[in-house]
């Protein structure tokens, strides 16, 4: 059963230095509140899984807490570059990064392999493509019944995944609305899962039976976050803040205003502003 | 005719090339822009779909990124991004994808990973996300590109997703049997692979742009089909409900 606790008791409990830490969310509902409360609480040498990187993955590289990044597309959504992912790849700062690169299929595939138990995920994938040739996680398999030869990539299993959803009940059943991604498949793959939500409520008021829902028994812990995918979004909750995203190009280029940012948006905001990145 | 700019011209020619029959997998910037034109225009009944798993939308503004959550309200349904990949990308389903790069070779193979060499790169860019396995997986592909020399490059630095490798073999080797990218786009002219070598000719320019013009914004010398067509202007309306769009969009995300 999930236990309902605090944020940075959640992230204390379940994030250690060195692990490996998915937080996914695609576009819609990124843990925002959750990666801040982990660059707060100092955390180093995570290696970070996510399919795009996106402005969470940029604040936690340029912070120091990781050492490796394994993603498929790692830009500002319809802005640019990740200028402090470009920085740590580019001039090792502020500490070397080490990149797996993979395509999103091959990522999804991971993500459902690991969510299955299954030792690798398969696909019809990265043909012709140089990025077999860099990654050497990616292989490839016979299928035995065709011989056909298939894209073959290791399962992703997180030491935890992180993921933001509108809304969770008593029990810690966490209700997942929208666009969905594959956070699912992330807190399924993972050994321990924290999940943050807008608001606990009685009744889960499901819209529909086919609704996506964490069972509480699947979910390790269970946080109140509001706002805590601003400045992406939580369908229903508020919209996402385009106007951040275009402005953190300018935030994120420079080493010392972005230094800035985070000491003021982040460090010194504490928990009750996590979700305020925006202002 | 209206005054128009080459983006616009480019933004038109694309969704021309889009049919009501469509089945599209779009991507942010002048795909979004050319496939919800080909939609409020000659192919009403087209469906899009962006990565983020929005099956069959209908977007009244142009989103700022793949998942915003104007896809996701007003697309028939919603699916989650495994799915995405596996049933609907992989299975076959979808007949066009769109792709753009920072680099685009003779054999309009792509590059959105890095300039210069993987290890020690001159830039890191985003990389291929959905891309490797569109240019795979979709029927055919269309290529939409700013004409440069820095882009249409004579060999690009990294193959993120496969075009024609280096001819008319290489793709079925590759294990593939779609048939990659069909057309590429720019501000000055169209380019279709030749049906013999399968390297990308130009078989249109756009009306007042020469010849010279194109061969100095490409980084090979680029050949031209036999007959090279005009690519005729965009019409009144095609401006129209281009610039309606565009202008909606602009005042939606201002207002965030």
């Amino acid at each position: 059963m999930a236990d309902i606790v605090s944020l940075p008791d959640a992230i204390a409990a379940h994030v250690r230095d060195g692990d490996t830490v998915a937080m996914e969310g695609f576009t819609h509902l990124i843990p925002f509140a959750a990666g801040h409360e982990i660059i707060r609480q100092g955390r180093r040498g995570l290696t970070l899984v996510r399919m795009t990187p996106d402005l969470i993955y940029d604040q936690l590289i340029g912070a120091g807490c990781a050492s490796k990044l394994v993603f498929s597309w790692g830009g500002n959504p319809g802005v640019g570059s990740l200028h402090r992912l470009r920085d740590a790849v580019e001039h090792a700062w502020p500490n070397a990064l080490e990149i797996e690169e993979h395509s999103h299929a091959a990522m999804a595939a991971a993500f459902h392999a690991g969510a299955a138990g299954l030792p690798f995920g398969t696909l019809r994938g990265y043909a012709g493509s140089d990025l077999r040739r860099v990654n050497r996680n990616v292989r490839s398999v016979t299928c035995p019944f065709t011989g056909e030869e298939l894209a073959a990539v290791p399962a992703h299993r997180p030491d935890v995944s992180i993921v933001h959803a509108q809304r969770a009940d008593r029990h810690g059943n966490v209700l997942v609305e929208g666009i969905v991604g594959v956070q699912k498949e992330a807190v399924l793959a993972a050994e321990r899962s924290v999940v943050t939500v807008e608001e606990v409520v009685d009744d889960l008021a499901a819209p529909s039976p086919n609704s996506v829902i964490l069972p509480s028994w699947a979910v390790d812990a269970v946080a109140v976050a509001p706002r805590g995918a601003a400045p992406s979004y939580a369908h229903g909750y508020y919209d996402r803040d385009n106007a951040f995203y275009q402005s953190w190009d300018a935030i994120s280029r420079d080493r010392e205003t972005f230094e800035t940012w985070i000491r003021e948006h982040v460090l010194e905001a504490g928990t009750a502003d996590a979700g305020g990145a925006s202002t | 005719m209206s005054d128009y700019t080459s983006d616009e011209l480019l933004t038109v020619a694309a969704a021309r090339a889009l049919r009501n029959d469509d089945v599209c997998f779009v991507g942010i910037g002048a795909p979004s822009a050319a496939c919800n034109l080909a939609r409020l225009t000659h192919a009403p009944d087209i469906v899009l779909i962006y990565e983020s798993g929005t099956l069959q939308t209908r977007p009244d503004v142009l989103p700022l990124s793949i998942g915003d959550g104007e896809l996701c309200e007003t697309a028939l349904t919603t699916v989650p991004v495994v799915e995405m990949f596996q049933y609907w990308l992989q299975g076959g389903r979808i007949s066009k994808g769109f792709l753009g790069g920072a680099q685009i070779d003779r054999f309009a193979n792509i590059n959105t990973t890095v300039i210069g060499d993987y290890d020690a790169p001159k830039v890191r860019l985003p990389g291929g996300g959905g891309a490797p396995e569109i240019a795979g997986s979709c029927g055919e592909v269309l290529i939409t590109a700013k004409h440069s020399t820095r882009t249409f490059v004579e060999a690009v630095d990294f193959v993120t997703s496969l075009g024609h490798g280096r001819g008319p073999d290489d793709r079925r080797a590759a294990g593939l049997s779609t048939a990659g990218p069909v057309l590429a786009v720019t501000d000055l002219c169209l380019l279709e692979p030749d049906a013999r070598t399968r390297e990308l000719v130009v078989t249109s320019l756009h009306e007042g742009v020469t010849r010279a013009q194109v061969e100095e914004a490409t980084g090979w010398p680029v050949r031209f089909a036999d007959e090279v067509a005009t690519t005729p202007p965009p019409s009144d309306e095609e401006l129209r409900v281009l610039r309606d769009l565009h202008e909606r969009t602009e005042r939606a995300h201002a207002g965030n």
